[in-house]
């Protein structure tokens, strides 16, 4: 059974990691699409509640679209975060990805990876709904870098938080609590950002909260890689 | 192969390990037995990398757990009674994910391989949510022993399987033992851990208090002895 010369194995490299966590998550959620479809069903809910119950006119309406359109991403995302290591805590698998010889790092940007792209699938789908319901175009180019950039952001301090509150009893509760004070200076540069190219200004206008937000998913993905190690052992 | 020297651990204010000395040397088989909360998954948790000691020091083929950590999860496998596979994945889909984390690069033939050595050659392509408890924890087996590890470590693995299926696991398990790997059991079956192991220690309230030779002892000498020291 053991191989001689063990010490001498390779390990898995840092991407090979990266890419095995993305498919597996991938794949479960191919097959079950628990977390996208929930994500989905929430966002369009909070979507079509602020357009119906916000009687507004148009020129208040531009005002306010932008911060609904991240409140909107910023809670379903959200409930996304919150699945992000559950399914492996919930059925006893975190165990099987902690005994592996992998670079721990490798497993948060996995899992993040992961998630960022369920996030994604639904800003992709809403995006079009909002730009229907709220009569407005939402397909500039930077607006779109703007939710990028922003969602990364969001995405990276939740997952790193998703690791802290899966230790937790009420996680679900937890995680909100632990992630919106954190994330409030990436999701105000986003709507104020996501606002200003709304109303047409130029991108030299808005390059203030665009700085602000890159800066943000920089330091917290920093922050990220060199905290994680420690906070998902036991 | 491993050693452990002076290791304790507390949770709270309870000490759930207290000064454990334990070694089994490379191709030994070592069953632990104990009663419920004697410390014998703890331990476990410690040796296989996914629970730190307070106190003491742990070796795994000569690199020490606080150090090596990393080089000596290349080296171990791990069954417990939890199979640690994902229900929404194939037999395949599974061992080609632990193969990936593991860095085995020609994992084809390794996966067909272990398949077989479990009998679920024929299951690869059936979803694990599909598997009763027995096929699942023969999965778990070819998961672990995937890698070609030095060390197999063992947490109960018996729980929930039936006749046959244990059967089948103490074949795989002679094979592996005999294939020179070092494995180390707990169990609360004493006659299978007595049957199967070369060396035998009872764990009560956190101690060693009992270890020998298996062949020095009969099951009911075991049973005895158990008894006597848990109910002391």
């Amino acid at each position: 059974m053991p191989k001689p010369a063990n010490s001498q194995r390779p390990q898995a490299s840092f991407w090979r990691t990266v890419q095995a966590i993305m498919w597996k998550d991938l794949t479960s959620e191919l097959r079950h699409k628990e977390i996208v479809s929930a994500m989905f069903i929430f966002s369009l809910l909070v979507v079509l509640i602020f357009n119906f119950s916000l009687e507004l006119d148009r020129a208040t309406r531009d005002n306010v679209a932008a911060g609904v359109l991240w409140v909107t991403f910023v809670f379903a995302a959200t409930l996304g975060l919150n699945r992000t290591f559950a399914a492996e805590k919930d059925r006893d698998l975190l165990d099987g990805l902690l005994l592996a010889p992998i670079d721990r790092s490798a497993l948060f940007v996995g899992k993040m990876l992961s998630t960022f792209i369920f996030i994604i699938i639904v800003e992709s789908i809403v995006v079009p709904l909002f730009s229907l319901l709220y009569n407005m175009s939402l397909f500039t180019p930077l607006l779109l870098v703007v939710l990028v950039l922003g969602t990364l952001g969001y995405t990276v301090v939740g997952t790193l938080l998703a690791a802290i509150a899966i230790h937790t009893r009420a996680r679900e509760i937890m995680l909100p609590i632990l992630l919106f004070p954190v994330a409030v200076p990436v999701i105000i540069a986003s709507v104020q950002a996501s606002a200003g190219i709304l109303e047409g200004n130029a991108l030299g206008n808005i390059s203030g909260p665009l700085n602000l937000v890159v800066v943000y998913d920089i330091i917290l993905f920093a922050i990220a890689i060199m905290t994680f190690d420690y906070l998902i052992e036991e | 192969m491993i050693n452990i020297h002076s290791l304790s651990k507390t949770f709270g204010l309870k000490p759930v390990l207290r000064d454990i000395n334990l070694s089994v040397p490379k191709g030994g088989f070592l069953a632990l037995l104990g009663p419920n909360g004697a410390g014998k998954t703890t331990l476990l948790r410690i040796v296989s990398t996914l629970s730190r000691p307070d106190a003491g020091e742990v070796s795994v083929a000569g690199l020490n757990l606080s150090t090596h950590a990393s080089a000596i999860r290349q080296l171990v496998g791990v069954v417990s009674h939890k199979p640690l596979l994902y229900v929404e994945l194939t037999a395949e889909e599974n061992l080609r994910f632990y193969a990936r984390l593991y860095g085995l690069v020609t994992a084809e033939p390794r996966i067909s391989t272990v398949l077989a050595q479990v009998n679920l050659s024929a299951h690869r392509h059936d979803l694990v949510g599909t598997f009763s408890r027995g096929m699942q924890q023969r999965l778990s087996i070819a998961r672990a022993t995937l890698h070609h590890p030095q060390v197999l470590i063992l947490d109960e693995p018996y729980t929930g399987l039936d006749q046959d299926a244990a059967i089948m696991l103490d074949d795989v398990l002679r094979s592996v033992s005999t294939a020179g790997c070092t494995l180390l059991m707990t169990t609360h079956d004493s006659a299978r851990g007595l049957a199967l192991s070369q060396r035998v220690a009872i764990l009560s309230r956190g101690q060693i208090a009992f270890e020998t030779r298996s062949i020095r002892l009969t099951p009911t000498q075991l049973e005895d002895k158990y008894r006597e020291i848990v109910n002391a």
